[in-house]
């Protein structure tokens, strides 16, 4: 079969201009790339963790209490509403890892076997049968290279004992495995373990016995009534008050970071296929519409209207189609690489990846139509003349002096630098759209790179200002105050602080929020609160300081009472008087002087931990020293802890900052590229014309490239605002009670957003200065247009 | 009257000596020039008169140095031309060549008065704009754009650009092709003027015979040689031509 003529045309009118049509379908590329790579991603997450919860029954009522008999459980299942139950032992215990000196601790739970709730996904061996044996979580074992049949040492409720591995696996329980108080894990020094539910028992003295419970509902089931059902059953016993699923902290953790993946998820393709559609829509526009003379030759020849369209269409469909493909081929092959990540940090057995076609059509329909609607008005306009009008020398253009010539700056003016400022203020429109397209990309440079300015900044406040201690420790229950000397004599440690913190439920109104309340010593030097300014803030002897978040969930102002269910203990319900806010930009709690906490308790003095600051070098043997303490449940790192929160950030929030970074690089690229070249063909003719009359190519170069020097910086300062703004816009719509991320920009990003875009425009120009020396100055002139 | 009588009268200011061109379009060659001698002279108005593809503007573009030829040399005031050298060819058409074209070339961001000071800026010696624009009777246009005058006046602005800098010619590549008779006429009216005022040697194309009256000599072209050279014993006013 031949090609028709008009198709050969098409073939080699996109030969010619191919680097153009590249620089175009690239910019599409990034568009639909990131469209479909957070899309994809976000779907496969969101349903691999559906299926994972429904094929594993991850229950969906947790409660926590002291020790209730086994016979409390069929009173549990008559409750109404209420499906399967599960009663559990769960326990704390300290480790002694061969080969790891540092102090370890895990969760122990009491497994339920292959048919009840939170079932395990066995990744080696098999479910512990024997007493002594243990089910370690996956990514627990693989930090500390176990292997199945091997064994450690386990101290529980005060006893030492030996376990024996008998496989590892993952729980949907257990997503998320933090120790808690900490929002980042670590499983070289905490992990979640099972063991069978008699053996745990009788370690813990739980025999007939259970101090966890866990249940699902029946389809319809009244949660609120359910939960209240449960306290009231296990009020007796100790309960901390029951919590649905939503509460529950893995899931939650695991929500919040969906929920901020969703949300980059709209945003981020929406920028990027925004600004991508508007470059695709102008740049054909005005390619199209240097094709007039074209237009009206084909019209001449007889054809109609709709076959000029549908060529240019065609036309136009290739490069962005090409786009689009090239866009679809990499948002999988990069929604794949950023599932597979999430899907190792959250530890998921499987994932559950699949390209839906509407997230196919939907980016080649956005791509497309932007394409298509550029395409139509160019050459609605270029088809409305009539041939032999189209075709003769096109009317010179009206121009007027500019607003700031009138004032008088004309005489400090060339006549090349009165050309350039005329020509912005005649093409107004398309000036502004070159314009705001380099803004945009200079914008979204910034969206990209932000974050890590970010993580950097939230590592030193938290870390450097707030947290300053070099060790944590956390007693296995409220301890007499006194174990402070215990910890100061410690050789090595240079300071101790020391801190009680109790689980509450704060409630104002209809609000409510389950965390914790610290009761810090007041002017302590390693632990500090800040305020907003990040200045220290004084603790005061009564009332009760709020992280700022905090207080805008529970929507409460200084000088506001909140209620406080107590969680532990005789469950008191007390209320207390805000009196600050406090600035944290990881998790949310309640603060207080410890004394005035010990008095809210009605308790003596009374600590949950301490932290510590040491002598360079001393940790190892500080560690040995407190691995033969029993009261002392876990022990945290700060420089760990640090390590912990990079490697997070790393693995997650810095993967697309640096595909966002890479795309908004070659958008940059492509708007620039384009604008330069599209201005050369408009304007070949007049600066052949200026050749003649003796210009030299840099005159010229400097008039053409001068325009889009001038477009570029003032694209600079209001890409950087704009850029700036939808910064903000990510951190307020990200912000969460588990992360808020504050917006910090600093000067070597914004320098590197508009090294970025000069560096664009620099290569852009000298791509074209190069085709300005080769310009054809007969041709041209010969040409009517 | 030979080429020996016009020396004792004016001074040469082209020397064009066996030039040919050889255009390649893809596989076929096309001769535009096969082989062209011919003198021109010191304030002489020269029409060079030919059917399209003749090879007169081919022969206007290697004097004015916009094109090279294949082969040849030509001499302008007693100096070869070096014209594969873009710089010098550059420096050449800013100091001593003025061009008018048939679409008249203007800056369309640029009034009459900056169209012309574009030259000026640059050139050597040149006249101010308003006395240029004066000479082709636009001293009332100054400050319009091209938007806002007729074909003959843009034109006649585009003349005025050319002759600001008082170059040593004046090649005019159909300055009438595009404009109606009536104002064709005052457009080579104000060619004539500036080449009698300015003593400026001006070359214009046509293929309109009409026009040749007017000329002191009228070189024939055909087929990309040169067929005859004519002298008029008597030259006609512009403004007596009509076609």
């Amino acid at each position: 079969m031949t090609m028709r003529a008009i198709d050969q045309k098409l073939m080699r009118d996109l030969w010619q201009m191919k680097s153009q049509a590249l620089a175009i379908a690239l910019v599409v590329m990034c568009g639909v790339g990131t469209y479909v790579m957070f899309i994809t991603a976000q779907n496969a997450l969101r349903s691999t963790q559906d299926i994972y919860y429904r094929d594993y029954r991850f229950a969906q009522v947790f409660a926590s209490l002291k020790r209730a008999p086994e016979s409390l459980r069929a009173r549990i299942q008559s409750l109404p509403g209420v499906d399967q139950v599960q009663t559990r032992v769960v326990a704390q215990a300290r480790l002694d890892m061969p080969d790891f000196n540092e102090p370890v601790s895990a969760l122990m739970v009491s497994d339920s076997g292959r048919h009840g709730l939170n079932a395990l996904h066995l990744r080696e061996g098999r479910l512990p049968v024997r007493a002594d044996e243990v089910v370690v979580s996956t990514p627990f074992a693989k930090a500390h290279g176990l292997q199945t049949g091997g064994n450690f040492d386990v101290i529980l409720n005060g006893r030492r004992q030996k376990l024996t591995l008998a496989g590892t696996a993952l729980s949907p329980e257990f997503i998320q495995q933090m120790r808690p108080g900490s929002v980042f894990p670590d499983y070289k020094r905490y992990g979640v373990m099972w063991m069978e539910r008699q053996a745990l028992g009788n370690a813990c003295d739980m025999q007939g016995a259970f101090n966890d419970l866990a249940l699902s509902l029946r389809a319809g089931a009244d949660v609120e009534s359910v939960i209240d059902r449960i306290d009231e059953l296990l009020d007796h016993y100790g309960g901390q008050g029951a919590y649905t699923r939503h509460d529950q902290r893995s899931n939650r953790f695991l929500n919040q970071e969906l929920t901020q993946l969703g949300t980059l998820a709209s945003l981020f393709p929406v920028l990027f296929m925004g600004i991508a559609a508007f470059l695709l829509n102008v740049v054909i526009g005005r390619m199209v519409a240097m094709q007039r003379e074209q237009i009206a030759m084909l019209k001449a020849f007889g054809y109609g209207n709709i076959e000029v369209l549908w060529h240019y269409l065609k036309m136009v469909s290739v490069i962005t189609g090409l786009g689009v493909a090239g866009g679809i081929g990499l948002g999988v092959w990069l929604g794949r690489q950023l599932s597979g990540i999430y899907m190792e940090f959250y530890n998921f057995p499987y994932l559950q990846f699949t390209l839906q076609p509407g997230t196919v059509l939907e980016a080649a329909a956005i791509s497309l139509t932007a394409a298509g609607a550029g395409t139509v008005l160019a050459v609605w306009r270029a088809a409305a003349l009539r041939p032999a009008e189209a075709m003769r020398p096109e009317m010179p253009a009206s121009y007027r002096e500019t607003g700031l010539e009138k004032l008088g700056v004309k005489r400090w003016l060339s006549q090349p630098a009165r050309m350039i400022a005329r020509n912005i203020r005649r093409h107004a429109l398309k000036s502004l759209l070159s314009m705001l397209g380099i803004a945009m990309a200079c914008g979204i440079i910034l969206t990209g790179l932000f974050q890590r300015d970010t993580v950097g900044y939230m590592v030193n406040v938290h870390f450097g200002m707030a947290q300053r201690e070099d060790i944590s420790v956390t007693f296995t229950e409220p301890t007499a105050a006194r174990v402070r000397f215990d910890l100061q004599s410690l050789p090595g440690v240079r300071h101790v602080e020391v801190f009680r913190l109790v689980p509450v439920q704060l409630r104002h109104g209809h609000l409510s929020y389950r965390t914790g309340i610290r009761g810090v010593e007041p002017g302590g030097d390693i632990q500090r609160l800040l305020d907003a300014e990040l200045r220290q803030v004084d603790m005061p002897d009564e009332g009760l300081l709020l992280t700022d978040f905090l207080a805008k969930i529970l929507d409460v102002k200084v000088g506001d009472k909140v209620r406080v269910e107590i969680l532990e203990g005789s469950r008191p319900v007390r209320e207390a008087t805000v009196s600050g806010l406090v600035r944290e930009y990881t998790g949310v709690s309640g603060y207080m002087e410890l004394a005035a906490l010990n008095r809210f308790m009605h308790e003596g003095p009374t600590l949950s931990g301490a932290y510590l600051s040491v002598e360079g070098g001393q940790l190892p043997q500080i560690y040995t020293r407190i691995k033969g303490m029993p009261r002392i449940a876990g022990v945290a790192e700060r420089m760990q802890e640090i390590r912990n929160f990079n490697r997070m950030m790393n693995e997650t929030m810095l993967f697309f900052t640096y595909i966002a970074t890479v795309f908004s690089i070659i958008i940059a690229f492509g708007v620039i590229y384009n604008s330069a070249r599209i201005a050369l063909t408009e304007r070949g003719r007049e600066l052949a014309s200026l050749r003649v009359l003796g210009f030299t190519r840099a005159e010229i170069a400097y008039i053409l490239l001068g325009e889009l020097g001038i477009l570029t910086l003032l694209a600079i300062p209001f890409g950087l605002w704009l850029g700036e703004w939808m910064c903000y816009y990510i951190a307020h719509t990200m912000q969460n009670d588990l992360f808020r991320v504050p917006v910090v920009l600093t000067p070597g990003t914004y320098a590197f957003a508009a090294t970025v875009v000069l560096v664009s425009a620099i290569i852009s120009g000298l791509a074209v200065r190069r085709r300005i020396d080769q310009l054809d100055l007969i041709a041209v002139l010969k040409a009517a247009e | 009257m030979t080429d020996s009588e016009q020396d004792a009268g004016a001074r040469r200011i082209f020397e064009a000596r066996g030039l040919t061109k050889i255009y390649r379009m893809g596989e076929v060659e096309v001769h535009a020039l096969r082989g062209v001698d011919v003198d021109l002279y010191a304030g002489e108005f020269v029409v060079l008169l030919g059917p399209s593809g003749s090879g007169k503007s081919t022969l206007l573009n290697i004097l004015g140095g916009l094109d090279t030829p294949s082969g040849g040399t030509v001499r302008y005031a007693g100096r070869e031309l070096i014209l594969n050298d873009d710089t010098r060819m550059t420096q050449y058409r800013r100091t001593h060549v003025g061009f008018v074209f048939q679409f008249y070339n203007l800056i369309p961001s640029l009034t009459a008065r900056e169209n012309v000071a574009l030259v000026t800026e640059i050139a050597v010696n040149p006249m101010t704009p308003e006395e240029a624009l004066a000479r082709v009777g636009l001293e009332s246009r100054l400050d319009h754009f091209p938007a806002q005058m007729s074909g003959g006046e843009q034109q006649r602005v585009a003349i005025a650009r050319a002759v600001a800098k008082r170059p040593q010619v004046l090649l005019c590549d159909e300055p009438t092709g595009a404009l109606d008779a009536q104002t064709g006429v005052r457009v080579l009216d104000v060619l004539a003027r500036v080449n009698r005022e300015l003593g400026t040697t001006t070359v214009v194309i046509t293929h309109n015979a009409v026009i040749a009256a007017m000329a002191d000599r009228v070189v024939y072209f055909g087929d990309g040689q040169v067929v005859r050279i004519e002298k008029n014993a008597e030259k006609k006013s512009a403004m007596d031509l009509h076609w």
